[in-house]
């Protein structure tokens, strides 16, 4: 059949070229198609790879091991022992299960306080010996050293077990010290929960100043007023969020500061104002859009039966655009939620649980742009950002499918 | 009863009605005919300023309902509203419930009584001869109902209102011929009780629900008379050719 066509219509070396054409743009087109969902697919499984790469990664760091006296019945630590072990807070071994003994952290530098160059000789070949000579001669050390200078047979020594990172770390985790030695803590509830805590206080601001602006351009302004105020508003979505950052550092910062007597401007307060101001324009525009898409004929019958402008708007319009105005809210928060830079110029940073608003936070994104730059790769605190990552993906995910719904839901009702 | 005097209309510089004067009685029933974009809406759309709502437009001239000039600053629009109630062109039920529907009227005018507005709601539905069909679904969607039904109830929700005038914008035009001739026959029932004004495309609709028609051509009202009088014997020739088919 094809063929056939060929034969009748082709003969026209014109025609023959742009039929030619056309396939080769058809062709493009399906190509870069295909690439791009390529693309998106790789980069979400290599993010996944990285992130989850973390849960075989050691407590202690990667190299290291913590050794104790012979004699000490303790087995295992885990990283919070021993993170409070090394800040001396965990100071006797019955603490961690052990006998009624003081601890002593050791790190292992310090063996060059205990034995001269010259000892430890000329290659260090000495130094495990001497390693073993300081951890078997006292039963209260806990020693944090490098693997390869273990004595052989790890003769003198035992060897703790201190296993891996584990998801209920990760997840569950109240502390974020990625840097600290011996063992790194990556706890990202403090992260997660600052980020949907900043995130839920800016929509709270921004929702109701973003349907009041959008009440009033959609029923109340004139064609006039409407014409000037929306680009304006869409422009406002365009300016890059370095600058809305940079307004919040000069403006707002020290303005919170000043309002409520703080020590510090820099506080999840702060970042929720940037945040709301920067979900505005989202959500106007979303929600103004849904509201103009109400018929005329809605407004027309509520109007004719005597019902004031104010009763039309939100006991016809408001219902009538309900899951325009839902998804305004989602778009709004997946704004918010994935905010990076204005949020780490201004909310200070802190990685503690948030417990009030007027306290420095740190959310996600901040984390993975203030932290990715000194993190070693292939590391655990490289990996942990990377699954930082999956976790925003997942819950902007989450947003971006739940707005999808909701649109589709509406346009059913329309 | 409803008085239109020295009435010119405007959507900006368009001279859309020019200088009409009409007097429609109490319990009559008056269509109003003329080709496509004669001003017959507009012209009806005055009675309850709907017109309010298009930017630009602007009024000379009175009208009046029972007397008063409804566009004179002292009158409530809100109450003006009440007094005259609209059926659209589309049957525009809200999204709501077929009840909610009916009752809308009375909510906003802050009924709470739940009994009375259920009598109110029933007795609406009945004047508007949709109750047998609905009675036992009226929490269900009014977007369940057919077109025919869909105009019935948004002439029960205006009745619901206790308004004294109704006017109707062209309420049959998007309807099946039974459902038509069921609206038609609402029409001559309610005219005991109200006052009707009914735009109109359909020229057999006009003879056959309307006292007195009004015939629109290019803003003005070219004749206005008797419907049986315009039907058999018209005074001006537009008239004649406008009825008989030879244009518009």
């Amino acid at each position: 059949m094809k063929t056939d066509l060929r034969k009748r219509f082709g003969r026209n070396s014109y025609r023959r070229a742009a039929a030619w054409l056309e396939q080769a743009v058809e062709g493009l087109f399906t190509f870069s198609g295909w690439i791009s969902i390529v693309i998106v697919l790789l980069i979400t499984v290599f993010l996944f790879k990285e992130g989850f790469g973390l849960f075989q990664a050691p407590t202690v760091e990667k190299g290291y091991v913590l050794c104790v006296n012979p004699s000490n019945k303790v087995e295992r630590l885990d990283g919070a022992q021993i993170k409070r072990i090394f800040d001396y807070e965990i100071t006797s071994w019955n603490e961690v299960g052990g006998d009624e003994l003081e601890i002593r952290p050791f790190r292992f530098e310090e063996i060059f306080d205990y034995y001269s160059d010259e000892e430890l000789g000329a290659d260090y070949e000495l130094l495990p010996e001497k390693l073993a000579e300081v951890i078997g001669g006292d039963e209260s050390v806990v020693a944090f050293v490098p693997e390869q200078y273990l004595p052989q047979d790890r003769a003198g020594i035992k060897v703790v077990d201190t296993g891996h990172i584990t998801p209920g770390d990760f997840f569950g985790g109240r502390e974020w010290l990625p840097t600290s030695t011996p063992a790194a803590r990556f706890g990202a509830l403090p992260l997660i929960l600052g980020t949907l805590w900043v995130s839920f206080f800016a929509i709270l601001i921004a929702l109701p100043l973003g349907m009041g602006v959008a009440i009033y351009m959609s029923e109340l302004a004139g064609e006039r007023m409407r014409k000037v105020l929306k680009p304006a508003i869409e422009l406002l979505a365009g300016i890059p969020s370095v600058v809305y950052g940079f307004f919040g550092l000069v403006v707002i910062v020290p303005l919170v500061q000043r309002a409520f007597n703080l020590p510090v401007g820099e506080t999840a307060f702060a970042g929720c104002l940037i945040l709301a101001i920067m979900a505005l324009p989202t959500i106007i525009t979303v929600a103004e859009d849904a509201m103009r898409n109400t018929p005329r004929a809605m407004r027309e019958a509520s109007l004719s039966l005597g019902a004031t402008q104010w009763q039309t708007i939100y006991r016809v319009v408001i219902p009538y655009a309900s899951s325009g105005i839902s998804a305004a809210i989602v778009l709004g928060i997946g704004r918010a939620v994935g905010e990076t830079m204005a949020v780490l110029m201004v909310t200070g940073n802190a990685a503690v649980m948030p417990t009030s608003l007027f306290e420095p936070i740190r959310t996600i994104p901040a984390t993975i742009a203030a932290e990715l730059g000194e993190a070693p790769a292939g590391g655990a605190h490289y990996q942990s950002l990377f699954l930082l990552g999956c976790i925003l993906f997942l819950i902007t995910l989450v947003i971006s499918v739940s707005a999808e719904l909701i649109s589709k839901k509406q346009r059913q009702v329309v | 009863m409803i008085e239109a005097k020295n009435v010119n209309f405007y959507y900006g510089d368009f001279h859309a009605l020019k200088n009409i004067n009409m007097k429609m009685e109490r319990n009559t029933v008056t269509a109003f005919i003329g080709p496509s974009g004669c001003g017959k809406s507009t012209f009806l759309r005055l009675f309850n300023r709907m017109n309010d709502l298009i930017e630009g437009t602007r009024l000379t001239g009175e009208c009046l309902v029972d007397g008063q000039n409804i566009y004179d600053k002292s009158v409530s629009v809100v109450e003006l509203r009440k007094q005259v109630g609209m059926v659209f062109q589309k049957p525009n039920p809200f999204p709501k419930s077929i009840f909610e529907n009916v009752a809308y009227g009375l909510r906003v005018n802050g009924m709470k009584n739940r009994k009375e507005m259920e009598e109110i709601v029933e007795r609406s539905l009945r004047q508007a001869a949709l109750w047998d069909e609905v009675k036992d679904k009226l929490k269900k969607s009014a977007f369940d109902l057919s077109g025919g039904q869909q105009q019935r109830l948004c002439i029960a929700r205006a009745l619901a209102v206790s308004p004294s005038v109704l006017l109707m914008d062209e309420p049959a035009s998007a309807l099946d011929p039974i459902s038509t001739s069921k609206i038609e026959d609402l029409i001559y029932s309610l005219k005991k009780d109200y006052t009707i004004v009914i735009v109109t495309h359909n020229m057999q609709q006009a003879s056959r629900v309307s006292d007195n028609t009004g015939f629109f051509m290019l803003g003005e009202l070219v004749e206005f008379s008797e419907t049986k009088k315009m039907f058999l014997n018209p005074e001006k020739e537009q008239t004649q050719n406008y009825i008989t088919g030879r244009f518009g």
